[in-house]
């Protein structure tokens, strides 16, 4: 099992999208160039001039993070409707022009924010942003549309969260370890609110979120900065700018005691999610806590050595897998997650009797300085490795940014990382590691109908 | 200098001239003093190294009553090494912050590395992929313990409906032919694998002869060739490659359906398709971008989801493979829909093949195919995968040089005669999970 905590959903399948995987706040260092239109619009470029090509990618700052109940999953549900036509480009015709230049497009909403990108060849960049430009004050969300894309979205949810256990399970976990913050509820939302969405619903957000002063557009490839500042002004200039609502804190109330959910579903194996809450950075110069998680989650987690799997599950053998993680930038609240299957024979109470010695080790002795520079060797490497992709290196801008970071912070970042000692690792471990803010969530596997060998099951019907 | 053939080169292309005077990628190739197979691009944009080393030691060299020795030995490669043992060797790799990946199909196995290119870390993370590619050890107590938690997968994967129906749908279209294997294999198979057997697997298919050395990134020919030799030196040669044999033809249509409580019907219908080598290949694979390849401009998601909401991911591939790879068509939608879907999927295909696609779409087609061609190579990763392709495949070394050509010359005809050739609507497989028998009476 793995869980990202940008885990959103997609339009289409598109991969592992923003999987920040510990410590990969680590980025391109290259110089980037930023421009801010009149009517609040910041465009970001950074120069790769490796291929002819170019991703272009338009960042909101709304999210689930942002919905209110009733209406969860509507920021997913309006970033489907975003292809559903303009005033002057109709339904699907965005796809069959980018298609048509060669690109390929593709959108995504998480927690935090909902994006859109295009990657093309560098000539195409202005068919970019003309489309872009034209769905961000333009869209038209028709009823017909509508009820065709909100079936599709429920089959989106039957596909990813409903037919997945492990899905169901985190989707229990979160709404347990969060009472009160929006992020309890799932990125693609709740079914009942799915089948009672309107129209209207995916308008009001548009209406509320989509403008250039709560967006952001990012530009990486062979470029040259001066002319792509050029086209924003011409393309997303004249569009007008929006009073933005108020966006209350809506912050969770201190949890006072170990909670603890059970889960069933069809599968055949068990397994468990532990989760912490913990502090994400706020201030990169001033915070040290969320360096010194990102660090533990690296020693526990972070590479192929690391603690958990050499103990768990090649050591001991009682794990067939585990996963540490923690993301330290967000906008909602943090959580420091450990998840695992036990293995054959071995139960979950027993995985977390060991997940727990584990911490306690962390906590009683500590970590060793070589554990931490084989963890800054991965930080160092994944620097150099991410330039290889342009679409990384604009994922990466985007999603620091929209969360309300300044991409010029990450070299800060890195070096921060960089510097955090065994003795910060170790008092994080000791504050944050306690069950006071645990929560922990177990699957239930419940066999399926039938015969044990789904194989046998089958019934033949020739034609 | 790379960057500027790849605009030079993509101004030719737009331009519609075939005038292929210039190497797109120069891509060098050379035999090892042992006859590994080495396809080199130098790059000397980033300070690092991507090497890749494969064989034909997939899932198809096993038999029924052996499957998943394939996997399991590939698995096991880095788990106990010329002398270290396998923290030894992921403690090391991790120090210099190297990632170790690997391949794995029905016709491919092998190893992958990205490291810097910095001396000291390249030598030592190198110095561990010769060691794993070539001493491997197969320690009985890792064999073991990866035993079970193959096992572990396998049963648990065994209750999703994806697999089930992949399991099943590969079952049916291959029959006993080995494709039709699982890649991981069988949870009673895995079972009674033994140290013999991987270690014979292993001498057997990780022979130097057979090996294809990819390397992209910031070295040298010089230090390339001495890269390649250090990752394969030590191999035997094997002499005759193995064969896998041919694919044979479905003679019936077929159906299976298939209970699961799971929400939503998920189905596949295909039938076996075609060798990578087959001349069809392009007028294919332009096709089936128009048929279900090509996401939100494809006929089958624009009938299946646009048009009438049945369903998120619709789609149509073809995987051609050493011997006939799969056609496939899927989707997964909910359980009183699953009918409705597979008619509508059906009529697609039959309509396709019948028809063929119309000028316009083939224009679209090429457009983008063409257009977006530069986003194939566009970083070091997408290139290292093209050379291991062409390297394991045997594609001609102008192979990225012809490919827009190559989509080009497709005509309405080619892909109309390509699809009459390879896809009979009338002989396809279907295999539904979670069926809803009240719905499916269209299915049958």
């Amino acid at each position: 099992m793995s869980f990202d905590f940008f885990s959103g959903t997609a339009r289409a399948r598109i991969g592992a999208l923003l999987v920040v995987l510990p410590l990969t706040i680590a980025a391109a260092v290259a110089q980037t160039h930023e421009h801010k239109l009149g009517n609040g619009l910041r465009v970001i470029v950074k120069e790769d001039h490796r291929a002819p090509t170019v991703v272009s990618m338009v960042w909101y700052k709304a999210g689930s993070i942002d919905e209110f109940n009733g209406t969860t999953g509507v920021a997913h549900v309006l970033e489907h409707m975003m292809f559903k036509g303009t005033k002057t480009v109709p339904s699907g015709e965005y796809s069959k022009l980018i298609a048509a230049a060669g690109g390929r497009e593709n959108a995504f909403t998480s927690r935090d924010m909902t994006g859109y990108h295009v990657q093309v060849h560098k000539s195409q960049l202005p068919l970019a942003f003309r489309l872009e430009a034209d769905r961000m004050a333009n869209l038209v969300v028709s009823e017909d549309e509508f009820a065709k894309e909100i079936k599709v979205v429920m089959e989106e949810r039957r596909l990813r969260t409903e037919d997945q256990a492990h899905a169901l399970v985190y989707e229990q976990f979160m709404a347990t370890a969060l009472r009160s913050h929006p992020y309890r509820a799932p990125v693609i939302g709740w079914m009942s609110d799915l089948e009672n969405m309107r129209a209207e619903d995916a308008r009001e957000w548009y209406r509320r979120w989509y403008a250039p002063n709560n967006a952001l557009v990012v530009v990486v490839g062979d470029v040259d900065p001066k002319e792509v500042f050029a086209l924003a002004e011409r393309y997303f200039g004249p569009l007008k700018p929006k009073a933005l609502p108020e966006r209350k804190p809506q912050d969770e109330p201190a949890q006072r005691g170990v909670r603890r959910v059970t889960v069933k579903a069809p599968a055949e194996l068990s397994s468990l999610i532990m989760g912490y809450r913990a502090p994400v950075l706020r201030d990169p110069e001033q915070d040290w806590e969320p360096y010194a998680l990102e660090m533990l989650a690296g020693v526990l987690d972070g590479n192929e050595a690391a603690r958990l799997n050499s103990s768990l599950v090649r050591g001991e053998k009682i794990a067939l897998s585990v996963d540490a993680g923690y993301d330290s930038t967000q906008r909602g609240p943090g959580m420091f997650l450990v998840s695992g299957t036990p293995a054959a024979g071995k139960t979950v109470a027993e995985l977390e009797q060991a997940l727990r010695r584990e911490f306690a080790k962390v906590m009683n002795e500590g970590v060793s300085e070589s554990e931490l520079k084989r963890v800054r060797a991965q930080v160092v490497a994944a620097q150099v490795f991410q330039r290889d992709s342009i679409v990384f290196q604009a994922r990466q801008i985007g999603a620091l940014e929209i969360t309300g970071y300044s991409h010029q912070a990450i070299d800060l970042m890195i070096r921060k990382l960089q510097e955090v000692t065994a003795a910060q690792v170790h008092e994080v471990a000791r504050k944050y590691l306690v069950d006071d803010s645990l929560t922990i969530a177990v699957l239930d596997p419940q066999p399926l109908p039938g015969k044990p060998d789904a194989a046998a099951q089958g019934r033949n019907h020739a034609q | 200098m790379r960057n500027r053939r790849l605009h030079l080169w993509f101004a030719l292309v737009v331009c519609v001239v075939s005038a292929p005077a210039y190497a797109l990628l120069p891509i060098q190739h050379w035999q090892t003093g042992n006859g590994a197979q080495v396809y080199f691009v130098a790059n000397r944009d980033l300070p690092m190294l991507d090497v890749s080393v494969d064989f034909p030691a997939g899932s198809a060299f096993g038999t029924r009553e052996n499957s998943g020795l394939a996997a399991l030995t590939q698995s096991l490669l880095k788990l106990g090494a010329g002398g270290l043992p396998e923290d030894e060797i992921a403690r090391r790799m991790a120090d210099v912050g190297a990632q170790l990946g690997g391949r794995f199909d029905s016709d491919r196995a092998g190893l992958s590395l990205r490291t810097l290119s910095s001396a000291e870390e390249m030598k030592e993370a190198l110095s561990l992929l010769a060691r794993i590619l070539q001493r491997p050890e197969f320690p009985p107590a890792v064999l073991e313990r990866e035993k079970a938690r193959i096992i572990g997968a396998i049963k648990e994967a065994d209750t999703k409906p994806e697999v089930i129906a992949s399991r099943n749908f590969n079952a049916l279209i291959y029959g006993n032919h080995p494709y039709g294997l699982r890649r991981s294999g069988e949870a009673d198979t895995v079972a009674h694998l033994t140290r013999e057997d991987l270690v014979d697997f292993y001498r057997r298919h990780y022979t130097a002869d057979q090996a294809v050395v990819a390397i992209m990134g910031n070295v040298s020919r010089g230090e390339a060739e001495v890269i390649a030799d250090q990752l394969t030196g030590e191999l035997p040669r094997s002499g005759a490659p193995a064969a896998i044999p041919d694919v044979p033809s479905l003679t019936r249509a077929e159906a299976r359906m298939i209970a699961h409580p799971a929400a939503q019907s998920h189905v596949l219908i295909g039938a076996p398709g075609i060798k990578r080598a087959d001349p069809d290949y392009f007028p294919l694979f332009i096709g089936n971008y128009i048929l279900g390849g090509g996401g939100f401009v494809s006929r089958v998601l624009e009938e299946v989801r646009q048009k009438r909401g049945l369903a998120y991911s619709a789609y149509s591939y073809f995987s051609p493979l050493k011997q006939r790879g799969p056609f496939v068509m899927g989707l997964q939608t909910r359980k009183d829909q699953a009918g409705e879907a597979v008619a509508v999927v059906r009529a697609t295909l039959k309509d396709f093949v019948a028809q063929g696609p119309t000028a316009d779409e083939l224009e679209k087609a090429k457009q983008n195919i063409s257009g977006g061609f530069p986003l194939r190579i566009d970083s070091n990763r997408k290139i290292l995968d093209y050379l291991g392709v062409i390297g394991f495949y045997r594609l001609p070394l102008t192979y990225l040089d012809d490919f827009v050509p190559n989509v080009e010359k497709v005509t309405l005809a080619d892909i109309r005669n390509a699809f009459a050739r390879h896809v009979d609507p009338e002989r396809l497989v279907t295999v539904i999970v979670g069926a809803d028998e009240a719905a499916l009476g269209a299915a049958k």
